[in-house]
């Protein structure tokens, strides 16, 4: 079944090169990864600890490398959400001018690639599924991007071969530094085999980690490259790495780093609270700054990395639980904020606020969906974004807590608070530009979205409010998953 | 069962056969002779499945004293014939600039069969256990490559590039033998496994037989165009007919480091070698990576492009992973011939620039994936052979913590996505040129071609059958380096 759902979106993409008709094989085959997701769901066992519906094919027994998927509770959520956002960017495509199928396939071997690699147990597969995706990412802003499209695939493409190959270098390490007869690349050895890798060695390779994984996740200082591709990219591309791609790297901390190398974690924390407000208070305020929809929301979705990283920083249940929740909302906030921008320059061909404004009248439904995108990136209650960030925030707050002291943990998520603030600024004031206020004349014919394309971004705000009204159900499932990092570490 | 040595003796019959065709039945259709030894050397590829297993002993003398045909060799003897079959299909498709360029008589049979007296001497070569052989075997291949170079005497370029190889390759020469004189002059032996004895002795005299060493290892660098003994590739590899650079990129490269592997044993214990060893290959990756950054030309990028996998080549050398290095040179073989094929086929529609790719996907979507496929390759991306090839090197590097060079692999890494990638651009996003007639190709260049990318993409798949059939060899390597 797992092994199903890596599949699909890759051998839909392989269709559609081979001649299948692009859109409609696209949309099938992302609905039918969707709804394989729902049913490995419905079977899943949240009670159970470990990897579930776990399928191994032997590749090199000299490496003892085998391709292994299958799911636990973090995994299946992030699976979710890939197979979520991929029908909504499918869906939100519609007709591309040229080269369709290419655009298409593209599309789908990026979702295939996340989801290969959120399935993979195998770290060798899980790192590869990754740069499956790189290409595609490349040719798509490259070939269908707007503004100054080269510039922005270069920059996204060379960031990102650094970033994974510091990673792959720090795999390598981890892989070298536990016990011969114990080396592995498959992540159930490596957890088993964490208490054997000495601290000198987990320094060095959460370091590796932190930078190669912090790189694609676009951690301050190293998120040059974000804003300016989301920018550059189509609009379902964007959707696709921003909301799904990047939460590899996240995911990524949060299976490897925070149970297999927890002193390597502990002795980088300040180093990772540093740069983590960075980007929650710096980009947050150049955020701000930003004259242009896409711009400010590719900064926002930058901002947003730092409490994910509070919550991995946290290295407890409740803060990266957080964590995980944050990245499920963010994927689904920040995608259907992306779909409604692109909407918006398909329309009027700009999105510098200065031109805009009150879009709301001509286009009432997607001012309401922008809305709740909106609201659910700042985090207000109701949206899954907040249940992540306040789990985030007691989590952090909690760690290290003493009467007496105050720790510099206590003094990150107070830092970090402010952040909720500089969000709310942004995101209403965007919100005002473009959709609130007077509007030019020449903007008096704009049509809404029509009624096929309300649908994905209604399914989009649908996950976001399930989940923010009923957290529980989410963090039954990622929990027990942590719990046992957590416990076996003591 | 066949005797190892026969292999070579078939390799060598054939390409007389053909060449006695080409003087006696001058009618003869050209490509038929190429088709001929297409077939030949399938054959002979076929038979190293069936061969006589190396005579054990300790102490072997006569023919098997300086012949060997352990796993090493016969895995590189399959890789020579391949290579060269390869090339030849690449020729079939090459033969009508050949025709265009010669105002004389055809010597398109000539053309043919020179390859084929080369992949003997390649075979020759990595048999070789003796310094004798090495330097008689490498002469082979060097000569049958000065004439390929230069083949087509009439244009200017292939002449300057024929007359440079000529003349480094005539100094690279020299190197060896003085060097191999003076190895002979320390320990009094040129067999490799006497060697080896003779330096165990602590009474003998390490210096020079390490200055030996050295221009020995000059020598082998101008054959695997490690920096700084570069100098020829990029005008050689721009010059030279285009399976000529090929061959030359993939057949002479892999001889070089086969020769080199064997030849450093005796040396390894010797820790100024290994210095030496790391210090080229950090030149040799930084060089090659960053001087084809500005390149516009495909053939000039790819002659530096071979340079800077010769640099990755020699970070495996330095880290003694023999099974590294074969592996890479097996996705090098593929990556770098797929590359090559589609340019043949292409140049002679457009040109070799970068730019007369422009469009490719338009005008030839087959054409232009196949290209996709082996830039990719070459670049290192997952689910190609080259990013096995890659990390195995890491993998070796980063077990002998050899920071530096890790770190220098690295950034140079991402430079080859650039210029690997600025071929892709131009194939899928730029505009295409103003002729958009498809390109048409022989059907035997197409399933060569496919069989080529089927390849690379399995390798990054699956490479155990690669490793499983280097595994007594590399158990060999490494148990010589302990």
């Amino acid at each position: 079944m797992i092994l199903l759902l890596v599949l699909l979106p890759l051998i839909a993409a392989i269709a559609i090169l081979a001649g299948a008709p692009a859109r409609k094989t696209a949309l099938a085959g992302s609905i039918v990864t969707l709804a394989a997701t729902l049913s490995a769901l419905v079977r899943f066992d949240a009670s159970a600890r470990g990897f579930q519906q776990v399928v191994t094919v032997p590749i090199s027994a000299d490496w003892g490398l085998n391709f292994i998927v299958g799911v636990d509770g973090l995994s299946l959520i992030m699976i979710l959400l890939a197979a979520i956002v991929t029908v909504a960017a499918v869906w939100f495509a519609g007709k591309i001018d040229k080269y369709e199928s290419a655009f298409y396939a593209c599309l789908l071997l990026i979702s295939g690639g996340a989801i290969g690699a959120f399935a993979s147990i195998d770290l060798f597969f899980f790192y590869a599924f990754h740069e499956l995706a790189l290409i595609p990412t490349f040719l798509l802003i490259g070939i269908w991007g707007s503004g100054n499209r080269a510039a922005a695939a270069w920059k996204i493409t060379i960031y990102l071969v650094i970033g994974s190959f510091i990673l792959l270098l720090g795999l390598i390490l981890l892989y070298q530094s536990v016990p011969v007869e114990s080396r592995s690349f498959d992540m159930r050895v490596l957890q088993a085999a964490a208490g054997q890798i000495v601290p000198e060695a987990q320094r060095h390779i959460y370091l590796l980690l932190l930078i190669g994984f912090g790189i694609l996740i676009s951690l301050f200082p190293f998120h040059s490259w974000a804003p300016e591709a989301y920018a550059s990219a189509p609009p379902p591309a964007a959707m696709l790495h921003a909301g799904v791609l990047k939460k590899f790297g996240l995911y990524g901390l949060l299976r490897l780093a925070v149970p297999v190398l927890p002193q390597g974690a502990e002795h980088w924390t300040k180093l990772l609270l540093v740069l983590l407000l960075g980007n929650i208070i710096y980009i947050g305020l150049v955020t701000i700054a930003q004259k242009r929809l896409d711009w400010m929301l590719g900064y926002s979705s930058v901002m947003h990395m730092g409490y994910v990283f509070l919550g991995i920083a946290s290295a407890n249940l409740l803060g990266t639980a957080g964590a995980a929740t944050l990245m499920f909302a963010h994927g689904l906030s920040i995608a259907l904020l992306f779909a409604l921008a692109g909407e918006v320059r398909k329309r009027t061909g700009t999105l510098v606020f200065e031109e805009l404004g009150g879009l709301g009248k001509v286009m009432p439904f997607a001012g309401l969906a922008f809305g709740f995108g909106a609201f659910a990136a700042i985090g207000l209650p109701g949206f899954a974004n907040f249940a992540g960030e306040i789990m985030i925030f007691f989590g952090a707050f909690r760690n290290g807590w003493e009467l007496q002291r105050f720790h510099i943990f206590q003094i990150a998520t107070l830092l970090a608070l402010w952040g909720v603030v500089i969000s709310t600024v942004y995101m209403l004031r965007a919100y005002r530009r473009v959709f609130m206020g007077t509007m030019a004349e020449r903007w008096n014919d704009l049509v809404d979205l029509r009624r096929e394309l309300r649908l994905p971004l209604c399914l989009l705000i649908a996950a976001l409010l399930w989940f923010g009204f009923f957290p529980q159900s989410f963090v039954r499932i990622v929990a027990p998953g942590f719990e046992t990092y957590f416990t076996a570490k003591r | 069962m066949i005797a190892a040595c026969n292999l070579e003796i078939a390799v060598l019959l054939a390409g007389m056969v053909i060449l006695m065709l080409e003087a006696f039945a001058p009618r003869l259709e050209k490509r038929t002779l190429a088709f001929a030894a297409i077939g030949a050397l399938a054959a002979v590829f076929v038979a190293t499945w069936f061969i006589e297993p190396n005579p054990a002993g300790e102490t072997l003398n006569g023919f098997w004293s300086f012949y060997t045909a352990d796993e090493l060799s016969i895995f590189f003897k399959r890789f020579a014939l391949l290579t060269t079959i390869l090339v030849l299909v690449m020729m079939t498709d090459y033969a009508p600039v050949i025709l265009s360029e010669s105002a004389g008589p055809s010597r398109l049979g000539e053309f043919f069969a020179l390859p084929i007296f080369t992949c003997a001497g390649l075979m020759y070569l990595v048999s070789a256990i003796d310094f004798v052989m090495i330097f008689v075997s490498l002469e082979l291949v060097t000569i049958s490559f000065y004439v390929l170079v230069s083949f087509n005497r009439r244009n200017a370029a292939t002449l300057e590039a024929g007359v440079k190889y000529l003349v480094l390759s005539a100094v690279s020469t020299a190197f060896l033998v003085y060097g191999i004189a003076w190895i002979f002059g320390v320990t009094g032996e040129t067999s490799l496994a006497r060697i080896t004895a003779a330096l165990a002795d602590p009474a003998i005299e390490r210096g020079g037989a390490l200055f030996g060493a050295v221009l020995v290892l000059v020598a082998l660098g101008f054959k695997i165009a490690a920096v700084p003994f570069h100098i020829w590739v990029p005008d050689v590899y721009q010059g030279a007919p285009t399976p000529v650079t090929a061959f030359l990129s993939v057949g002479s490269k892999a001889a070089g480091f086969v020769v080199l592997l064997r030849v450093l044993q005796p040396f390894l214990m010797l820790p100024q070698m290994r210095r030496l060893i790391v210090l080229l290959a950090l030149l040799t990756v930084v060089y090659g990576n960053v001087a084809a950054l500005p390149q516009t030309n495909l053939k000039r990028l790819l002659g530096y492009s071979s340079i800077a996998h010769a640099g990755y080549l020699l970070i495996g050398v330095a880290c003694f992973d023999g099974r590294a290095v074969v592996f890479y040179l097996v996705a090098y073989l593929l990556m770098t011939l797929l590359s090559f094929a589609v340019l043949v086929i292409v140049a002679q529609q457009t040109g070799e620039e970068i730019a007369d790719f422009d469009g490719l996907a338009n005008r030839s979507p087959f054409l232009a994936f196949a290209m996709l496929i082996g830039m990719l390759s070459l670049a290192g991306l997952p689910f190609t052979a080259g990013f096995f090839g890659k990390f195995f090197i890491f993998y070796s590097a980063v077990a002998q913590r050899q920071v530096a060079l890790v770190i220098v692999g690295v950034v140079t890494v991402a430079c080859g996505f650039y210029y690997y990638l600025k071929v892709v651009r131009a194939m899928y996003w730029q505009p295409s040129p103003a002729s958009t007639t498809p390109i048409r190709l022989s059907a035997l260049s197409r399933t060569t071609i496919v069989a080529m990318m089927a390849a690379t993409i399995f390798l990054g798949v699956y490479p155990q059958p690669i490793l499983r059939a280097l595994k007594p060899s590399a158990e060999r390597v490494a148990r010589s380096t302990r």
